[in-house]
């Protein structure tokens, strides 16, 4: 894990506080979250937890019903514009646009981002090659595989240099070579400074990657921490994540061992 | 029980399939209590068979052997009527190739595929004749009602209509697919329909401008002109035309020859039609085309650069480009009503301002439900820094960007031959496509842009709406170019029509 400096620790890249919004029935209710500057944090939880409801609150994307959000101290909900200018959001379909080649739709997202041409430019053609997208910059997306078409999305994400990166499920359908890549991209950007908060049915991508791991159910955070402060928070004996991660949200079923 | 794999059992599953698909066409995707959707068709029915009987009471008498004028009428009419269903049974056609839907499921099962193609072809032909049914109906039972009993002989025509028009579609596509292969077809094929749709209308009105000087259809096949040059009533050109007047020897070789057509056509087309819809779904997983030159998206403005995105992904769309320019070949006529009233044969202003401006309305209608409604990333969008007023106003500049691309030219050409003309088509197309935009913002549903074609059932009352407003503003045209204070009275309608669209509309946060 990347060694965060005191200063960077101080500052919050999100914070929320009491958090409340209900469909059919409560997706997230009262939660309270806080990731620092430069962590990389990731949320776990079964399906329903309530994590891509938080995460699309978070970029704008979503009202809450009750609650705040700030990013680097921007109010969300008062000022979106700000907040979003800092902001990448990546969720686990790709936004792109298949009649785009990678470049045109780096160049298109650079442009809703108010990112000046040149420079624009210039970041867009060192991704493609960063993320191994050269043989398919002047192809049009259509064409490209799952898991190209995911590293042209974060290619996207990238390309106005934001200080919070908002991953939902960034792995989904990415083979070992991609997602190798993208886990590297991802600690790279952590490392210069950026905040990383990804959602992931992975766990092992949790325990390698995350600095803090927060572990959502029914809406609310059960427990939060490293993975030590969690093996901790569900009791002795729970060796593996995957043991500590049911322990937290399903403790039945969290005691039956996998038959061999 | 019925035996699995059989003809039968692939039936039932069709059929349960098919009927799912209307159901959810009437109710619009939604759950709905039986009784309004039953109110809604009730109502609808009265109100064609009010229609119908609108426009025949006044017909010559048809309880008496049909004239040769009447003769060329139903002839024309059953042609016209024939050229819409070959259109539709090409775009089932296509849609049966290219969809998948199911497909994968059945070619890798140890089912026979060749049955499960037989019974989807017969299906088509029933789907194309129930539709069809459902529109003629009110025609022809007024025409039973006021001619007598032989005229129901038409529902047994349209039957056959719908058989042939299905085979012929089958065979056409199956030859396109061997001509062009897979991934041609699919653009081809479509436009082929759109054309063979259009095609008929459009011709008939050119032949009625030329020859009678009006855009009427019914006024060119009751001409001395075209009934003259008709076939002698002798001929077997006629044949169809004396099924539907009632000569039941007539009616079961009409039948016939489109039963034996569709068998045909299934006999030949359902073993090869799994080879060809493998060979149609390799297309999506082609290599994708390559663009030489990165498109200039290089923007000074967010605004620019969504207004930039939504013509590059029309223009480099070629089926959505054609499906949403489709209407301008409507235009075509009015175009050439327009050429010769530079020459001074004809006056024909009254018809050619609403003309365009209810292609205006339709086709801002079309645009603006891709750019608002067919985004395909709203979550980019929706992420980037910018305040949804500006995304919406720079969408709606690019559809009317599009609207004055197409229409300019032809409101100029107007403005030469009348400068009056001009103000009143420029002011209506503006208004129409204003109000079109509108209606579609207010109706906003996320939906992916390939189901372009299916746009009107995510919201019926914005699609009558936006077909009203457009009639309207059309009609208000009309009235403008003889009193422009008469005017205002259709004008306020369209108003409250767009009023009552908002009143309407789904409320947002």
């Amino acid at each position: 894990m990347a060694q965060l400096s005191p200063q960077l620790l101080s500052e919050a890249a999100l914070e929320i506080r009491d958090l409340a919004k209900c469909f059919d029935r409560p997706a997230v209710d009262g939660l309270a979250l806080r990731v620092r500057a430069g962590e990389f944090y990731t949320l776990l939880g079964p399906n329903g937890a309530g994590k891509t409801t938080t995460l699309r609150m978070a970029t704008g994307l979503l009202k809450p019903d009750r609650g705040s959000i700030s990013v680097f101290g921007i109010d969300v909900l008062a000022d979106p514009v700000a907040a979003k200018q800092i902001m990448a959001w990546l969720s686990d379909e790709p936004m792109i646009y298949d009649r785009l080649t990678p470049l045109e739709y780096l160049y298109f997202v650079a442009g809703l981002w108010g990112v000046d041409n040149d420079i624009a430019e210039a970041r867009a053609r060192e991704l493609i090659a960063w993320l191994g997208l050269s043989a398919y910059a002047q192809q049009r997306c259509e064409g490209l595989s799952k898991g190209t078409r995911q590293k042209v999305a974060l290619a996207g994400a990238l390309v106005h240099e934001p200080r919070l990166i908002i991953l939902d499920e960034p792995f989904t359908g990415l083979d070992a070579a991609s997602a190798r890549l993208v886990k590297k991209v991802l600690r790279e950007r952590v490392s210069e400074g950026c905040s990383v908060i990804m959602t992931t049915h992975i766990l092992e991508v949790a325990e390698r990657m995350a600095d803090r791991i927060g572990v959502m159910c029914d809406g609310r955070l059960v427990a939060e921490g490293t993975l030590e402060d969690l093996r901790r928070q569900a009791g002795a004996g729970h060796a593996t994540l995957e043991d500590t991660f049911l322990a937290l949200v399903d403790p039945d079923r969290a005691q039956g061992p996998i038959a061999a | 029980m019925i035996k699995a794999g059989t003809v039968a059992w692939f039936a039932q599953h069709e059929t349960r399939l098919a009927w799912r698909d209307w159901a959810w066409l009437l109710s619009g995707g939604r759950r709905r209590r039986g009784y309004t959707v039953l109110l809604g068709l009730l109502a609808f029915i009265v109100l064609m068979h009010g229609l119908a009987y609108l426009t025949l009471a006044r017909a010559a008498d048809l309880a008496a052997p049909p004239d040769k004028r009447l003769l060329v009428t139903i002839g024309g009419t059953l042609l016209l009527y024939w050229s819409l269903m070959l259109s539709q049974a090409m775009e089932a056609v296509t849609r049966a190739f290219y969809a998948r839907g199911d497909l994968d499921l059945i070619l890798s099962s140890s089912a026979s595929a060749a049955r499960l193609f037989a019974v989807r072809i017969a299906t088509m032909a029933l789907g194309i004749a129930a539709m069809s049914l459902a529109l003629a109906a009110p025609a022809i039972n007024v025409l039973a009602w006021l001619g007598g009993a032989h005229w129901l002989a038409a529902y047994g025509v349209v039957m056959a209509m719908a058989m042939a028009a299905v085979a012929i579609s089958v065979m056409l596509t199956i030859g396109l697919f061997r001509a062009i292969g897979p991934k041609r077809t699919r653009f081809v094929a479509q436009i082929v329909a759109a054309v063979i749709g259009a095609s008929f209308v459009i011709g008939v009105q050119l032949i009625a401008i030329l020859s009678v000087g009006t855009l009427s259809r019914v006024g060119l096949f009751q001409s001395e002109v075209i009934v003259n040059h008709a076939p002698d009533r002798d001929s077997l050109w006629w044949l169809p035309v004396d099924a539907a007047t009632g000569n039941g020897p007539a009616l079961i070789v009409v039948l016939a020859v489109g039963a034996v057509m569709l068998a045909g056509a299934i006999r030949f087309a359902a073993p090869r039609f799994g080879e060809l819809a493998l060979a149609a779904g390799g297309v999506s997983h082609s290599p994708a085309r390559s663009s030489r030159r990165a498109a200039n998206l290089h923007p000074q403005s967010p605004g620019q650069a969504l207004r930039r995105k939504e013509w590059l992904l029309l223009w480099r769309d070629p089926w959505l480009m054609s499906q949403s320019l489709m209407q301008l070949l409507y235009l075509l006529p009015p175009f050439f009503l327009l050429s010769r009233m530079f020459y001074g044969e004809g006056n024909g202003a009254a018809l050619l301002v609403p003309v365009l401006i209810m292609a205006a309305g339709q086709l801002a209608g079309g645009l603006a439900w891709l750019a608002i409604s067919g985004e395909d990333a709203p979550d980019l969008i929706a992420s980037a820094p910018v305040t949804a007023s500006r995304v919406w106003r720079a969408k709606a500049e690019a559809v009317a960007g599009g609207i004055a691309m197409v229409f300019g030219p032809l409101v100029i050409g107007l403005a030469i031959v009348g400068p009056m003309l001009g103000v009143i088509t420029l002011f209506g197309v503006a208004v129409a496509g204003i109000s079109a935009t509108l209606i579609q913002f207010w109706f906003r549903a996320q939906v992916k842009r390939s189901l372009f074609r299916r746009r009107h059932v995510s919201s019926r009352i914005a699609t009558f709406a936006e077909a009203l407003s457009s009639i309207i503003w059309a009609g208000a045209g009309a009235v403008a170019v003889v009193s422009l204070w008469i005017a205002i009275v259709p004008g306020a309608m369209a108003l409250t029509i767009l009023t009552t669209a908002w009143m309407l509309s789904p409320k947002r946060q």
